[in-house]
């Protein structure tokens, strides 16, 4: 009896790790192929991309990237918005859904409202009207112009107020009784309590920013401002794209990326998960 | 060292429409259960409410749930506006200051221990909220742990921790503090009923070390009865009666405290008699007249209290009979209680309950079925006006 039930499960756990295997193959191939052919010189990437390994295996598009273009100013630039953004939005994003769910103040309900409804608009559409207001404050070309506007997260805002929500009443009377004012109330007690929603918030956030391709394109100018993404295009001109260095790049800026992922894999997921729920 | 008096103090919740939804659902059912009066504003939850509160005092609010007793002990922690009255602690007005500066601690129903501290970080935040030297926190918790006997708690985390642990905790935490008001409000209530006796005796001893002013909420009698100096009796946002356990058990001011108060529940025979007879005053009830003692009839001729209908209660303590074939009530059931039997009996629908000592009576007679003669002792009769529901005989002198 059990032998058989075995079987079936065995046969449908087959089944499933089949079909996880053939969408892993789908998802990773993209990225493997980038590898291999960051190994490879241009020639031979456009003669001959199918091969998985190099034939003549070279290390000069990584060369080119690190020599030839000032990637480590854009490491900088990239660390720099990414960091300064992703700091910023977790302290505004708890404070200010902090003071939504908590607090009852005239037209809180109108502002909320409000908040929610430019997350509808898309960004396209602002886009023009964003351009001209930076530009007309003097932050074009500048990286303070990737920064600034993003200092307030409605998605953040959001996920944060449905956390302090969930906090007792109690906790925030506690520490009232026990002396605290109410930024240390915020500062000691809710933070601890919506870590789970900050760190979710932290790694979409740092995606967010450092993946960012348009932003820096519509923004930034000169080459010493740009940020990691952008040197994407760097190699390419008009006529040729030094495929090689630019698969090089690619493969770069993916390693910190994936640092940050690897370590923070566990809140990852459940951050996917709890925003899935909410 | 600390006194306080509240003044006339009333709270009204004003009505919210549109927001809080979720919190309204949740509400609803309890808002049903009381007749808490509803104003244009808002639900009044408390109102008239006057307590002097002596230095080094232990008063308990107690009532049904939903009468205003958390809505109170808020107020006075600062944590509910007071919509109308004073509320002084040792002299100054404290309506408008905040909890902080008050000066208080408040223990909570469901601990509110701050989940992401040790037991030692819980107890000692206030301190460091209040700047305090390291190693004088250091002694003030250790101290405390001491006496509430949780020292091999003070590195875990309340989530480690049983009730009865996360309760000592929490007072731990108030006590650190040493505060001029002591706040409980149900802190036994999550307790299972053999924890919640042991505590009780400890809040008890706990009491003679701390030696400041508590304010207890709770909605069980047995609790305000054994902890408190006075009580104070609430229902539907109003006091019903303040007074010492002796005086609120002997002499409740109404029907609704009569039965509130001990266990297990007054009997009360409604639609009796009370007439003037040959100088004194005479109780009929069921069927008999009762003579009452001249002290009562002085009071009652005092208060110029006419014939009329009146609701007489008598404790089941004090309830007399013996088994007779054209009995007043018939025997359900008997339950022996060890020392003492309770004696369940049913007249025309209503319950009514004796206790007798099992030493001296028979216990073979009180079989189920059988009907049983009652009588009364006119000097153990609360008699309440059927009207006002009011103690006719507020404070009679044995
Ligand atoms: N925040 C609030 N908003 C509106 N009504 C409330 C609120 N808190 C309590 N009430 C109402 O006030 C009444 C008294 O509540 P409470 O003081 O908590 O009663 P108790 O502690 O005696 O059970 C209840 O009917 C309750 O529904
Ligand atoms: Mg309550």
């Amino acid at each position: 009896m059990k032998e058989i039930i075995g079987g079936s499960d065995f046969k449908k756990r087959l089944l499933i790790f089949c079909i996880l295997l053939i969408v892993s193959i789908i998802i990773v191939l993209p990225y493997v192929w980038m590898l291999s052919n960051s190994f490879k010189t241009t020639m031979e990437t456009l003669t001959d991309p199918m091969h998985i390994i190099p034939q003549e295996p070279t290390t000069a598009g990584y060369e080119k990237v690190l020599t030839k273009s000032p990637f480590f100013r854009w490491l900088w630039n990239s660390c720099f918005v990414t960091g300064i953004n992703t700091i910023v939005i977790l302290f505004t994003s708890s404070i200010v859904g902090y003071i939504f769910a908590r607090f009852n103040f005239k037209g809180r309900n109108f502002l909320f409202a409000m908040l929610l409804f430019t997350m509808m608009v898309p960004a396209q559409v602002t886009m023009i009207t964003t351009f001209i207001i930076i530009d007309g404050v003097g932050l074009y070309n500048s990286v303070w112009a990737l920064i600034i506007p993003s200092f307030v997260n409605v998605f953040g805002i959001y996920l944060c107020k449905q956390y302090c929500e969930e906090i007792p009443k109690e906790l925030i009377e506690s520490a009232k009784i026990d002396g605290a004012g109410n930024f240390r109330i915020y500062w000691n007690i809710v933070i601890p309590q919506i870590r789970p929603a900050l760190g979710a918030l932290a790694i979409f956030t740092f995606l967010e920013y450092w993946n960012d391709y348009l932003n820096p394109l519509i923004y930034l100018s000169s080459t010493d401002n740009m940020t990691l993404p952008l040197a994407l295009s760097y190699f390419s001109t008009q006529h040729s794209t030094d495929l090689s260095a630019t698969m090089a790049a690619s493969a770069l800026i993916m390693i910190p990326a994936a640092i940050v992922f690897i370590i923070f894999q566990k809140q990852f997921i459940k951050g996917l998960a709890l925003t899935g729920m909410k | 060292m600390a006194e306080v008096v509240l003044k006339n103090i009333k709270k009204v919740y004003p009505h919210t429409a549109e927001k809080d939804k979720k919190k309204k659902k949740a509400k609803q059912p309890p808002e049903k259960k009381s007749n808490l009066q509803i104003t244009e504003d808002g639900v009044v939850a408390v109102q008239q409410f006057s307590l002097d509160i002596n230095d080094k005092e232990f008063i308990v609010l107690v009532g049904p749930s939903g009468c205003g007793k958390s809505t109170t002990l808020r107020m006075v922690a600062g944590l509910e506006e007071i919509t109308e009255g004073d509320l002084y602690i040792d002299g100054e007005r404290m309506n408008d200051v905040a909890p902080k500066d008050r000066d208080i601690a408040m223990v909570f129903q469901n601990y509110a221990l701050y989940p992401h501290m040790s037991v030692y970080d819980n107890m000692a935040y206030s301190l460091k909220v209040k700047k305090t030297p390291k190693d004088e926190i250091d002694r003030k918790v250790r101290e405390a742990a001491e006496i509430l006997d949780i020292t091999p708690l003070l590195d875990r985390k309340p989530k480690a921790l049983s009730g009865g642990q996360k309760q000592r905790v929490a007072i731990g935490r108030a006590f650190v503090r040493n505060p001029k008001v002591f706040l409980m409000d149900e802190p036994l209530s999550n307790l299972d009923a053999k924890l919640r006796n042991q505590m009780r005796t400890e809040i008890i001893k706990l009491r003679s070390k701390i030696d400041t002013t508590f304010i207890y909420v709770t909605h069980d009698q047995t609790e305000a009865m054994t902890l408190g100096d006075r009580i104070v009796i609430m229902k539907d946002g109003f006091i019903q009666q303040i007074g010492t356990p002796q005086e609120v058990f002997m002499h409740p001011a109404n029907i609704f405290v009569a039965g509130f108060i001990g266990v297990p529940q007054m009997n009360f025979f409604h639609g009796c008699r009370l007439s003037k007879k040959d100088g004194g005053y005479a109780a009929t009830l069921l069927g008999k007249d009762y003579a009452l003692s001249a002290a009562q009839s002085h009071l009652l001729a005092e208060k110029n209290v006419a014939d009329c209908t009146v609701t007489i209660g008598v404790r089941p303590v004090d309830m007399k009979g013996h088994a007779a074939e054209d009995g007043d009530a018939v025997i359900e059931v008997a339950e022996m209680m060890g020392s003492e039997v309770h004696l369940h009996m049913t007249r025309d629908g209503e319950d009514i309950i004796a206790i007798v000592s099992s030493r001296e009576a028979d216990l073979s007679q009180f079989e189920a079925g059988r009907k049983m003669a009652l009588q009364f002792d006119p000097a153990a009769m609360h008699i309440f006006d059927s009207k006002t529901e009011e103690n006719l005989l507020p404070c009679v002198e044995e």
